[in-house]
């Protein structure tokens, strides 16, 4: 079947796929595009595991349409790492052993970028508002969230 | 199905009102996205409206704010000059869901899928918004709470749009509140939920006064006994009493797995009364 032609920016490489109208944009990274980092957990918008970067927005991929990227520019968190050398945030997470089963992971990195991107110095109360949008079901929250702390504290310095 | 994304109104009204099945305005898409998965509504035609000038854009005109259709609820909590004149819709607007959410949702969207648990309709009710409504017969603005007509269903006919949501330019000493009761602290539906909007005098007597509930009735109510209970008055233990009351007596609840009708009832006047008191104070009075 034929679908939607978009072009898109996606870790900042150029990208095109087609899309069915209803495809969501999670369904197209991780199905058409192999980008499986994004999750699908609820694929209503409670759980965030699908969290992406969305033209500076954090969003949940799976409440966007594939059609509505075209033109567009998505961070997803196959960006994060520079080749071998993990992101500040990859690495605090591993420190800190801020995951179990690892399925809410990307979704918490991702929403964490954001975080940092837009608040470089968040409180305690900060980080868990900013991170309310994600779920977890093993770790808890505290390393997470001293993970996101530690990782601040990193990326202030550097 | 078919996906659209028009650039003009006239073009999105004209492609609504000649699609033969059923069309669906894409905005922000956090309920419609959810409506689709859940099999709730299969559309013949998505039409995305980010595409049309102006839509997205905050504009302060003579006769004060015009919010475009899909700006998210996340853009509305950066623009410092709304937020200061109209703290309640902004902070009401802020309580939709998650971070992920507000990057993406809309106040156009919060009022147009007709939930009476919206949080962003009742501070937009007691702020007097309206809504410019575009269609194949032309533009009307009409009043925000003459949009839902009960559990998702609109007054909307077949090819309308809500272009944009009007706010006034604030009068002097007039400030504006909205609380809603959750069990935990976000990420949560309405339980019950009250917008109050009040403008004083120099005195500090109030002079107008808009109360409206939420997840109170099939729609979010406008509560009028309410104005007329604050209005002539400052806001002492007597008035605020007798809002409470008034708002309890108005409320016509459900019992479901959220609240009671019995606990719906009592936390409507308590939250009337407290978002009065915070608007009163953001009004200046004392």
């Amino acid at each position: 079947m034929a679908g939607i032609a978009v072009s898109t920016t996606i870790n900042g490489d150029a990208v095109e796929y087609l899309c069915q109208p209803d495809e969501p944009l999670l369904d197209v990274l991780r199905d058409r595009l192999g980008l499986t980092g994004a999750k699908e957990g609820c694929g209503t918008g409670d759980c965030g595991a699908c969290s992406i970067i969305l033209d500076d927005r954090l969003v949940c991929s799976c409440l966007v349409l594939g059609a509505e990227a075209q033109g567009r520019r998505i961070e997803t968190v196959e960006g994060m790492a520079h080749g071998e050398t993990l992101h500040p945030l990859q690495q605090k997470f591993l420190e800190h052993a801020a995951l179990q089963c690892g399925i809410c992971t990307p979704g918490f990195l991702i929403a964490a970028k954001d975080l940092l991107a837009k608040n470089p110095d968040p409180s305690e109360e900060e980080i868990r508002f900013g991170l309310a949008g994600n779920l977890c079901r093993c770790t808890g929250y505290d390393k997470i969230v001293r993970a996101v702390q530690d990782a601040a504290h990193v990326m202030k310095q550097a | 199905m078919r996906y659209i994304r028009p650039l003009s109104i006239e073009d999105a009204v004209g492609q609504l009102a000649g699609s033969a099945g059923p069309a669906a305005i894409l905005a922000g898409g956090s309920d419609l996205l959810v409506r689709m998965k859940g099999g709730f509504v299969e559309p013949e035609l998505i039409v995305d409206i980010k595409g049309i000038p102006g839509f997205s854009d905050i504009r302060e005109t003579a006769e004060g704010f015009s919010i475009g259709a899909a700006v998210p609820c996340a853009v509305l909590g950066e623009n410092a000059v709304l937020k200061k004149a109209w703290p309640g819709v902004v902070e009401a607007a802020k309580l939709i869901g998650s971070k992920q959410v507000q990057g993406r949702c809309t106040i156009t969207g919060n009022l147009c899928n007709a939930s009476p648990a919206a949080d962003s309709v009742p501070a937009l009710v007691a702020a007097g918004a309206r809504a410019v409504v575009a269609g194949p017969s032309g533009s009307r603005t009409i009043a925000v709470e003459a949009v839902p007509t009960g559990p998702g269903k609109t007054s909307l006919a077949k090819g309308e749009i809500i272009e944009a949501i009007l706010l006034s330019k604030r009068a002097a000493r007039s400030g504006d509140a909205y609380l809603r009761f959750i069990p935990r602290t976000e990420m949560d539906i309405a339980v019950v939920s009250a917008g109050v909007n009040l403008t004083l005098d120099e005195a500090g007597v109030i002079k107008a006064a808009r109360v409206a509930l939420g997840a109170a009735a099939p729609t979010v109510l406008l509560v009028e006994e309410a104005a007329e209970a604050l209005i002539g008055r400052k806001l002492d233990d007597a008035a605020l009493e007798r809002l409470a009351k008034v708002c309890s007596g108005a409320c016509r609840p459900i019992d479901d797995k959220r609240g009671t009708i019995e606990f719906r009832r009592k936390v409507a006047g308590v939250l009337a009364g407290r978002a009065a008191t915070t608007a009163y104070a953001r009004a200046g009075g004392k």
